[in-house]
């Protein structure tokens, strides 16, 4: 059973990256699969990945976080302040510190005193947004490079790498051979892209990035493999049998407010440390929406966050790193649909015929007719997919039973 | 009046302590909490700063009360930034394709931003009828989504660079779409327009057959079910209205002020401020009015504050906290009330049971 659902993904895989390839011959737009594209997509997939994650330990316990955006603005801020002050790596650890504070004030609001938890969510948004604007003022303000709305840039960054005999990264000194790179350079059928992906993947590589993708499977396993995982999931999908079996519901939302906060400071901390050099006013830019979001589209699990977060942040990095070849992809959905199509059509489900008929006419028609995308249309891309598959798929997401219903421990149910 | 009393103490005191909390946070980072309140007390009573305290007020009134049709039905109406500022585009674009005489050309552009704040708040109420989305989710979407389609219409159709600089707007509206000044310069008629609706909403949601409909599915969904209100016209109508009211958020600035829309002219952020005026206000009109003057009155001090070494940004925080503390300060006191109530009512029963 199981080896045959990888096998299916397999040939999926397999058939997605001939069509991509097709379409990148095709077009001749070698910045689809381009090691420039994915390296950039794989910075801007990092933090909303770690905002999806930060999500999914929120909700799975039962708290609904709409705070993660300002739990996000406290990483960005005390991220920066650490990197300023102590280097990259202490700057890291003070995002997650800021964040956790979030996660705190979240906690004791909505699990000690039980207020909403929506209405939580939105407070600490307004209060990170305005508070970090507070200590600009205090501390950045008349700083060299600082000011109300920015840090002083930082020191040094944190070490990249490439990884050696792949992609050119050094062994002791010695300069080894840029496999990939040369693979990349090659512009074969499926093997130039796969030569770009992994090139991208694998270069000038950020150990903040090796540890944010890390925390996927880390949290799948605490998640579904530890007893405090499942008594933590529990705590979301049923606390009143959970509490009946002795399981103390309170300190676990405790734990997954934390870890969320954690995560969300983190996720803050990559966008001034990593993907820039300092801190900035609205650097956040809705990031953690995106991250709800992806949580959603990633139906409330680890794997599916990550495809989600890898999805926008491709939709991001090629818009930053080849804007006009964005049409192209047009032509690879309509690939894609047509494909689909078929195998509606093979299975005789009509409903699946309709949908994947209508997209593939409206991408087609998108791509004889548009020349370029207007950039704010892009924008709203990663909100778009979300409410289409809300309200498209509404029935197959698995939300979990009880998050956003407040709790009381020891009372009559 | 009991209840009530007691909400107006709880909130009174949550101030205090919200307050408090923020003199510690002062004192933390290096500043004189006395100083700064008081500083804040003397500019923000002058006369001048007081027309400044009305007209931040005004918006904020719509905002509240928008989120709070919201509130009075159990939803939670988070996209009330997306809906008054595709409004505002869509009113301020409008306005200039027709010539009215002066009343009904302000009337006619009110109405306009009505119907697209209604049209817009529809998309979530829509989602939510057909296709059981979540309000919250679809809300938060949908703000984001109206933040670009509105950039993508200004940009590509609705900008005028005719007046030159870097400031662009749409076409300025005509003289006779232009609300009149209560004070000149200082306060426009927009804020008896918001004393206005502020007192529609005591009417229609308080005090008419159709608001008992909307609170009570808002209280009871299955009750009110079972009574016959049928839920999703009800969750359509509410988010409509929510829409409709979110729709004059911009208009003190459009017809008041700016004449137009333009990116940069127009503030944003209303949409959330109303949350937190509705959650101190409590929902109810007059609650609402007073905690929007009080947020207007501490956003007109932020300037003056600057000037004397404190970070305006103070201000935004002590209303964030104040938020806070009311809703948590709220919570624990409406727990105890309706503990007490029953405590009361078992003690009754008991007394009975001997009797008899």
């Amino acid at each position: 059973m199981t080896q045959s659902k990888n096998f299916r993904l397999f040939a999926a895989l397999i058939a997605a990256l001939a069509i991509i390839s097709t379409v990148r011959l095709w077009t001749s737009q070698d910045a689809l699969t381009s090691s420039d594209t994915i390296g950039t997509a794989l910075r801007l997939t990092v933090p909303i990945l770690l905002a999806g994650m930060a999500g999914l330990w929120a909700e799975r316990c039962g708290v609904l976080n709409i705070g993660i955006e300002g739990m996000m603005i406290f990483g960005t801020w005390f991220g920066a302040w650490g990197a300023w002050q102590f280097g990259p790596w202490a700057g890291l650890l003070f995002a997650i510190l800021g964040g956790v504070f979030g996660g705190l004030v979240h906690a004791v609001a909505t699990v000690r005193f039980n207020i909403d938890q929506v209405i939580s969510g939105v407070v600490i948004n307004l209060f990170a947004f305005f508070g970090v604007r507070y200590l600009s003022e205090l501390v950045y303000v008349g700083k060299q490079g600082g000011g109300i709305s920015q840090s002083p840039p930082q020191k040094w960054a944190l070490p990249r790498f490439n990884l050696p005999i792949l992609s050119g990264g050094e062994i002791a000194g010695w300069k080894s051979p840029d496999f990939l790179g040369w693979l990349e350079l090659q512009r074969w059928f499926i093997l130039g892209d796969l030569g770009g992906i992994s090139r991208g993947l694998t270069h000038n590589l950020s150990w903040a990035t090796v540890i944010a993708v890390l925390v996927v499977p880390a949290s799948a396993w605490v998640l579904w493999r530890t007893r405090f995982g499942l008594r933590l999931r529990s705590s979301g999908e049923s606390p009143v049998a959970a509490e009946s079996l002795g399981v103390k519901v309170n300190h676990l939302r405790y734990y997954g407010l934390l870890i969320s906060g954690g995560l969300a400071g983190l996720a803050g901390g990559t966008l001034s440390i990593v993907a820039s050099s300092y801190y900035r006013q609205g650097q956040t830019a809705g990031r953690g929406f995106i991250g709800l979001a992806t949580m959603i589209f990633g139906n409330w699990r680890p794997s599916g966050i990550l495809i989600g977060a890898m999805l926008f942040g491709y939709a991001e990095g090629i818009k930053l790193v080849a804007s006009d070849s964005i049409t192209a992809l047009f032509l690879f959905i309509a690939a894609i649909s047509g494909v689909f199509f078929v195998v509606a059509v093979i299975r005789r489900k009509r409903v699946q015929i309709a949908v994947a008929l209508s997209a593939f006419l409206l991408s087609a028609i998108a791509y004889r007719t548009v020349d370029t995308v207007p950039e704010s249309l892009t924008q709203a891309l990663p909100y778009l997919v979300t409410l289409i598959v809300l309200a498209t798929a509404n029935q197959r997401l698995r939300p979990p039973a009880m998050a956003g219903v407040p709790f009381r421990p020891g009372e009559p149910h | 009046m009991r209840k009530s009393l007691n909400t107006l103490g709880s909130s009174v005191s949550a101030i205090i302590l919200a307050l408090s909390i923020c003199a510690v946070l002062l004192l933390v980072t290096g500043k004189d909490p006395f100083a700064a309140y008081s500083k804040i007390l003397e500019t923000g009573l002058t006369g001048e700063k007081l027309l400044e305290m009305l007209k931040r007020a005004t918006p904020l009134i719509f905002s509240a009360i928008a989120v709070a049709i919201g509130f009075k039905m159990n939803l939670f109406n988070i996209g009330v930034e997306g809906q008054y500022l595709f409004a505002a585009l869509v009113a301020a674009e409008m306005a200039t394709h027709v010539s009215l005489p002066r009343p009904l050309h302000i009337l006619f552009i009110l109405v306009v931003a009505m119907v697209a704040g209604a049209a817009w708040a529809s998309i979530a109420a829509f989602l939510k009828i057909a296709r059981g989305v979540n309000e919250v989710i679809s809300t938060i979407m949908l703000n984001y989504i109206a933040l670009s389609f509105i950039q993508w219409l200004f940009e590509s159709f609705f900008r005028d660079d005719s007046d030159g600089g870097l400031n662009v707007k749409t076409t300025k509206i005509a003289p006779s779409g232009r609300m009149p000044d209560l004070v000149h310069d200082r306060l426009n008629g927009m804020f008896i327009v918001a004393l206005v609706v502020a007192f529609l909403y005591w009417i229609v949601v308080f005090r008419s057959r159709f608001g008992f409909r909307l609170r009570a599915s808002g209280l009871n969904p299955i009750a009110a079910r079972t009574a016959g209100i049928p839920a999703n016209r009800m969750v359509l109508i509410a988010l409509m209205l929510s829409g409709a009211v979110a729709g004059l958020i911009a208009m003190p600035a459009v017809i008041g002020d700016v004449y137009g829309y333009g990116p940069s002219a127009i503030a944003t952020q209303f949409g959330f401020a109303g949350i937190s005026v509705a959650l101190l206000g409590r929902n109810h009109p007059v609650g609402i009015v007073g905690a929007a003057l009080l947020f207007g009155f501490l956003d007109s001090t932020s300037a003056v504050l600057q000037l004397s070494g404190i970070p305006s940004s103070i201000v935004k925080v002590i209303q964030a906290i104040i938020v806070l503390v009311v809703v948590i300060v709220n919570e624990a006191s409406s727990r105890r009330y309706n503990r007490r109530t029953a405590e009361r009512a078992a003690a009754d029963l008991k007394s009975q049971e001997v009797q008899s």
